[in-house]
Formats: C-alpha cells, structure tokens, sequence
C-alpha cells in the first residue's frame, strides 16, 4: 500500500533515499541541506535504514568516503549545497571518471560572496563538466520519485548523478508526497551490483597513473556512458510512469502541442511558469512550457523536435555564466545551432539568489520577449 | 638545417643538462631551437629521454619528435632496449658512450646507419672524477655533426654549471667534453 | 666444505609485490610496502593518495600489488579509507583496509581527513611513509621536512626553519588505541608493529621514516643504514603508544651525536657547527621528554 506524507523537499529526499535502500551515507551538513541528512540519521539510528552514516568532517570527505563505499560494492549517497557542493568539486570528478554511482541530493542554492541561502542555480551548473547526471525537480514528488530513477540510471551506465531541487521553495515547504509500496520499488530498483569492486577474490587497482595513450580512450568510454544514459534516462522514466502511475520525461512537455512559443526552464519555478502560461492562454497566447529535467546528458532529441515545430523559445536561467550567458540558455542555441528550422532563441536571467519568481515575473518575461532585442543579454527585473 | 636529437639516459645521469647545453650553444650561435625532457614522472635510476630540436628556422611545431636526426646514448646498459634507435633512419647517426668498438655496439643494436663511440665514463672519472658522462657525450656529438663548436659548448658549460659546481668542476667538465670530442671515434 | 645453518625467517616469507616496481635507487617508500604487506597478509585493500606511491604502484594497465588498490585524490587517504571500510561492513565482507599515504597527504593536506577519521575511530590502518618532503613532485618541504634540511622551497640560503611536526603527538590526542613509530631500516620492528595492529579494532597509526635518497641527497646503498643512525642519535625513535600508554621500543646504549646521521645525507651538507649543535639540543630535549611520557603510564 502506499503512504501520503505532508513533508519537505528535503525530507522528500530523505524517504527516497531510505526507500532506495542506500547502504552508505557520508555527509556534511549544510544550509539548507541539513534535513536531509539529520532524518536519514534518524532512520539508521531506528533502524529503519541499514546503512552505515560516516559523518564526515567536510564535503570533500564525504564524496571521498562515498566513492570508497561505492567502489567497495555499496550503494552509496549523499547531499549537499552550494559551498559545500563547490568543495566537493575535485571528487565530483573522481566519482566520474571512476564510474561510481553516487547519488546526490543538491539543494540548489546561491554561492558567495556575499552569502545567501536562497536558490539559483549556479552550483549544479557550474559542476556540469565532471561527468555527473542531472536531474532538476520541479515538486517534492518528483524529488522522491526521482531517487530511484537517478539510483536505477546511474547503476545501469556506471556514472553519478545528482538530483537538484530549489532551496527553500521545495527544501523547506510541505507538499504532499506518495510514497509506493516497498516492494514495488525493490521489484524496480534490484541490489546495486557493480561488474568491478575492491574484492580480494578479484583484485584490481583502480584508478592509476594513465599515460597519454589510453587516457583518452578511457574518456571516450565515458561519453558513450552518457549517450547510453539518455537512452536509459527515457527507458527508465517510461517503466517508471507504467509502475507508479506518474509521469515526468528527460523533458516535459506543458501545453507545447500547438504552441507558437515556449518558455523553457529547470526547477521549482516551472510549476509557477505553468500557471502563466495558462493564464496568457486564456489571453489568447499559443504559449507552451517545456522543462528541462534531465540536464547531463543534454536531451539534444527532444529539444530539437520542439525547436522544429514552434516559432520562438524563451530560456529562463535562473544561472549566469559570468563573462557569457545564462548556461541552458548557451546550451540550447547550442543545441540548435545547426538545425534548418530553428526559431529564434531568447535568454532571461532572473531569480538570482532566491528573488522571488511570480507569474507577474513570467508573463513580463515573455511580454519582453515580444520587443526586445535579441542579442541583449537579458536580465529581469535588475533595479540597476 | 632542422635537426632532432634524441638522448637516452637514466635519472639522475644530466641527460636533460645535456639537451640543454647544446639548446644553449645553438641560442648562442643564433639559431632556433627546443629542449625538453620526456614528460612524465622521473625516478633516479630509470631510463630517460630527452630532446633537442635546432633549426636556422623558428620552430613552430610542438609534437614528440618521432624521428631523430642523431641518437646519443649516455649509458651503455640501455643498449639492448629497442627504443633506443627507434625512429632513426639508417641515414641517422647513434652516438654511444661505449668502451668497446662501434662493431659491438652494431650487433647489439642491429642499427645499419653510422655509429659512433666514445668512453665517455672512464673520461668524465679520469677528468671529473666522477662517471658523470653528460658533458662528453656533447662533446662527442659536436664532433659528430658539427651542429654547433666547441667554443659555444664550453661557454655554455660554464654559463649553466659554474654556479652550481663550481669553477673547478666546470673547467674539469670542459676538459672531459674536449677529450670526448677529439677520442670519439667510429 | 661450508656448514650450512638455517635460520628462522623473522619475517613472512610470502611476497605480495612484484619485483620491477619504478621507485628510485634505494627508495625505502617502496621497501616499507614491501614489508607491510608482509606483515598483513593478502586479506588487506591498499588505498593510495597521491604520492610517490601513485607512480610505483604502475602504470594503467598494470599493477605492483598483489591485492586491490584504491588510488586517491592527495587530501582524501583517510576519507576513502573509512568510506571503503563502510560498504565492506554493510556488505558483510571482510578486510584490512590500509591507507598508505606520504608526509605531504598525512602532515598537511590529508590532516583534515585524517584527524575526522581518527576522531571517529574509523577500524582503519593508516601508514605514513614519511620520507620527509613532497619528494614526488621534486623534493619540496612539507611539515614533516627536520629543521635545517635543505628542500626545492627551503633552499640552502633559507633552510626550514620550523621544527618537524609531531604526528604521534597529534594522533595520540585523538585517543586512538595504537599509534606506532617505525623505519625501513628496522624490518622486523615494522612487521611486528604492523602484526600486532591488524589485530587491534579501530584506528592505527603507524609513522614510518622511509629513506629517499633523491630528496635527502644520499648515496642509494645506504637506503637501510640512514634510517638505523636516525635510531642510534634519538632523531627518530622507536616507540608505540597503546591505549595511551608510551613505550620506546629501542634505548640505544650509546647515543651517538646527530652529526653521525646528519653527515650521511646532502640536504644537511650546509649546516654550521652552531646548527648542528641546536639540533643536538633540539633532539636531546625530544629524547628526554619521550623517556619522561614512558614513566607517566596511562596518560588517557
């Protein structure tokens, strides 16, 4: 039978990891991240979790500790937030290029100077490049629904991945979250049981000195894990949808079937987007919205086919590249950029360290976008 | 003129000082040129390569030198290892710190091309007074190919080495690749 | 006609290091790993930060050791330690868990993790070979470098002028139930130290003084003879800390002035009479100190 809980993004995160039955836990708390771990301690203290807590003295010892724990066969996972995701940077990449599954819960929040504790986007972005997957929630549902898929994908193409959702919109506000039968999930996510492992019966080094000659080979091999994980990613979010009922997609797809323009977004402000879009429907607009959940691998299919079929996308990154634009901004014209029908493309910045994003926020953007220059880099609401 | 040098060694050896010198002789004497050890971790004792590229040409390229004009060997306990004329053409020269003939050196390495050998260890001991055999095998090579004189090898010698040894071990080290220059033989 | 006498091996006789490994001439880094595995047998994990390790364990695709290895980043040793020791733990199966570390990832960047695991008693091994500076990135000073030594950052003109941090002290402070001083000149210390820490639960600490004679200057052959002067003259003693209790495993009956072991390596070529005697003085003062925690007993 399954259970309805009122709790938070972060707890939401908790559940699923203790659902997902994850042996290893090395953490270090963090604004606003520390619900995480402080429930899932509770749970191995009850008892209700077997799994071993490591509490670490720093979030780069956690990634190490996870990464041993993954390579000693156990299904490791973590959370963290902005500094401390930042801290973890040169293990983020260590977990890749080894091709250990960790998962990761990452509260998205602003990184400092000055400090703040509120959401944007800058920390998962800027770790793009190690080799992790990305998943971005949109609701505390999804956040649990979406541990299992990131364990499920990430055992079957040997990569990590982190689950990312907004801090305090979903971190710290109550939503209702269905929790599935145990068994269900344990029928859908089987033992974690990697091919290679610290194993005296099988041994091995992991991970030495590499000279130029197969170092690059070894790299290619990763790519060809995130191709195979795209693919898995849809695989996985279809059996998903059949098992449980709900359904998300590496790209989902809101009101986009006859749209004339979409607005594209990751995170909790979708939800907010949505609600605009029907509003400027009722106002006669053909808008559509589609979220990016799947970030790493880049979903170049489905934006691709939208692109085909509509005559202007708006990007809203919650996220700047200092020195460029906004990052799913750059990623999609990227995307794009060789296709024959491809719509014009605008890019908005806002939100940036938790600054409310309101439907007024979202129309305004796309009435902007009927005007403005294309080339500008755009910020939304900057009293500068 | 665009010629690639290829020095085999073992850590510890100045088989990268020897690249140096005669990057350093070949600067002096106004000509282009690159020196660069192999990359790679070095440990005292194990075999080591290095490279010197001179041309009258800047030098664009940046690659591994896959072909060398002219292989010196500073110790002869690398001769059995293949890599040691690997690349060269028999149109190439090997240049051997060797106490023994050019015949031995050729049926241990089957190289076709011109070889050359000095005892640049019993002349670095007689003159240095250690079997530090680096600044001969310069001198060898110089009288090989002629790249640069000795002229600039001996102001380059005391321009990298003075301050680190001293005036005394300089002008022995010039001694020795002098000696190596006139006893090299093929 | 010669009479043949057998001798009882002291030391196991198995290998689990193949022979060929790239370390230096006389590196004692490598014989000390040699030993250790010796001493633990072929139910252990090795994890290696970077260090000179990083480079003798073998290039992909091969390997030195006969069991698996863990390579890691520099600050991470005891991290990943504890983290292979949990999902060994949680997926019932059994192992020693060695981290083998150099001073640079033990002393200075890998404290940090070091201490956490310690504090938390992680049921870890963690052997320091500590051939006292980042002797694989070019012989740069690390806090484990002696006072008066010469290094690429400590060059002759300004020598290190701090004194070589105390790991033992610190280790200690975190209450762990072994701690251990060793050489690679005193194989069958080493092994005996190491025996008795497979069987103890909980973090274990051995510091092991492991010659370089590329970074101290000194003539390869004398790889074990360095490390036994660094015993004689009280530089280095042999001692454990068990459960808080000091115990110096070796009182030399002639303690021999430092300048004997100093004189053996090039990194100390430049010291003056006047320094030499400061290190004497410095040496003396640890001795007599060390000799003062024996008689405490149980100090926690």
């Amino acid at each position: 039978m399954s259970t309805v809980k009122v709790i938070t993004g972060n707890h939401a995160a908790s559940f699923g990891a203790r659902d997902c039955r994850a042996e290893v836990i090395a953490a270090y708390p963090i604004t606003p991240q520390t619900q995480v771990v402080e429930l899932l301690s509770e749970f191995c203290a009850d008892g209700v979790l077997k799994a071993k807590f490591i509490k670490v003295e720093s979030e780069h010892s956690a990634m190490a500790a996870c990464i041993g724990a993954s390579a000693a066969g156990a299904r490791a996972y973590t959370a963290t937030s902005a500094h401390g995701l930042a801290l973890m940077h040169e293990m983020l990449h260590w977990a890749a290029n080894a091709r250990h599954p960790v998962v990761m819960a990452n509260i998205n929040r602003a990184m400092g100077p000055p400090w703040s504790i509120w959401t944007d986007q800058n920390d998962s972005l800027a770790q793009r490049d190690t080799g992790w997957l990305q998943f971005y929630c949109e609701s505390n549902q999804e956040v649990y629904d979406t541990t299992m898929i990131v364990f499920k994908v990430c055992e079957q193409v040997l990569l990590p991945g982190m689950l990312v959702l907004d801090a305090y919109i979903l971190s710290h506000t109550y939503e209702p979250v269905e929790m599935p039968d145990q068994e269900l999930i344990d029928e859908f996510l089987p033992p974690f049981d990697p091919p290679y492992r610290m194993d005296l019966d099988d041994p091995h080094a992991f991970g030495a000195l590499c000279t130029p000659e197969w170092y690059m080979e070894l790299r290619y091999l990763i790519q060809e894990a995130h191709e195979k994980a795209l693919v898995t990613a849809r695989e996985v979010e279809k059996e998903f949808t059949k098992t449980f009922g709900r359904s998300y997609g590496v790209v989902e797809f809101y009101r986009c079937e006859d749209a004339e323009e979409v607005i594209m977004i990751a995170g909790s402000t979708a939800s907010t987007a949505k609600d605009a879009v029907d509003i400027m429907r009722k106002q006669g607009r053909k808008i559509g919205l589609a979220r990016i959940k799947l970030f790493r691998p880049f979903p170049n299919e489905e934006i691709r086919e939208l692109a085909s079929k509509v005559n202007k996308l708006i990007v809203i990154d919650r996220n700047i590249s200092f020195g460029n634009q906004g990052i799913f901004f750059n990623e999609i014209k990227a995307c794009l950029c060789n296709e024959k029908n491809r719509p014009p493309v605008y890019g908005f910045i806002a939100g940036l360290g938790g600054r409310d994003m309101k439907i007024e926020d979202i129309t305004g953007i796309v009435e902007q976008a009927d005007t403005c220059d294309i080339e500008e880099i755009l910020w939304w609401g900057v009293k500068l | 003129m665009f010629v690639e040098v290829r020095w085999h060694g073992r850590g510890g050896q100045g088989v990268v000082t020897a690249s140096e010198l005669l990057a350093g002789a070949a600067l002096a004497e106004g000509k282009y040129l690159q020196a660069f050890p192999e990359f790679g971790p070095e440990r005292m004792g194990a075999p080591i390569r290095a490279f010197t590229r001179i041309s009258d040409e800047p030098i664009e390229i940046h690659s591994h030198v896959y072909t060398p004009d002219v292989v010196v060997v500073l110790d002869p306990t690398l001769l059995g290892n293949p890599m040691i004329t690997e690349g060269l053409s028999d149109e190439g020269k090997l240049i051997v710190n060797y106490p023994g003939t050019a015949d031995e050196v050729r049926k241990t390495t089957k190289f076709m091309g011109r070889i050359y050998v000095v005892d640049a260890t019993k002349i670095a001991v007689e003159t240095i007074g250690r079997p530090i055999a680096n600044t001969c095998c310069v001198g060898a090579l110089v009288k090989v190919t002629g790249l640069v004189t000795m002229d600039q090898v001996e102001a380059q010698i005391r321009k990298m080495l003075q301050t680190k040894i001293g005036e005394k071990a300089t002008e022995a080290n010039i001694q020795a690749s002098k000696r190596a220059y006139k006893e090299v033989a093929s | 006609m010669s009479k043949k006498k057998m001798m009882r091996a002291s030391i196991p006789v198995e290998e689990y290091m193949f022979p060929g490994t790239v370390d230096c001439q006389g590196c004692g880094g490598a014989y000390a790993m040699r030993l250790a595995l010796k001493a633990l047998g072929p139910e252990t994990m090795v994890v290696i930060p970077a260090c000179c390790w990083s480079i003798i364990a073998g290039p992909f695709p091969t390997s030195a050791l006969k069991m698996p290895i863990y390579h890691t980043a520099f600050e991470t040793a005891a991290a990943m330690a504890s983290g292979i020791k949990a999902g060994l733990e949680i997926k019932g199966k059994k192992a020693t868990v060695m981290a083998w570390a150099g001073d640079g990832g033990t002393f200075d960047i890998g404290i940090q993790a070091l201490s956490a695991a310690a504090e938390r008693n992680e049921d870890i091994i963690y052997v320091c070979y500590d051939n006292e500076a980042y002797q694989n990135t070019g012989i740069q000073r690390s806090s484990a470098t002696p006072w008066g030594a010469w290094t690429t950052t400590t060059p002759r003109k300004h020598p290190k002028d701090r004194p070589k941090k105390n790991m033992m002290e610190i280790m200690a402070a975190h209450r762990i139930p072994y701690c251990a001083t060793s050489t690679c000149g005193h194989p069958e210390d080493f092994v005996r130290k190491l025996q008795k820490a497979k069987e103890i639960v909980g973090t274990r600490f051995v510091h092991v003084l492991a010659t370089c004679p590329t970074g101290w200057r000194s003539p390869p052959e004398w790889q074990l003879k360095i490390p036994r002067l660094a015993v004689e003259t009280c530089v280095f003693p042999l001692y454990e800390i068990e459960n808080g209790v000091y115990k110096i495993n070796k009182k030399p009956k002639e303690k021999l002035p430092v300048i004997e072991y100093l004189k053996t390596q090039g990194r100390f070529r430049h010291l003056t009479e006047e320094q030499v005697q400061y290190i004497q003085g410095e040496v003396d003062k640890n001795w007599e100190l060390l000799l003062k925690k024996e008689k405490l007993g149980r100090i926690f």
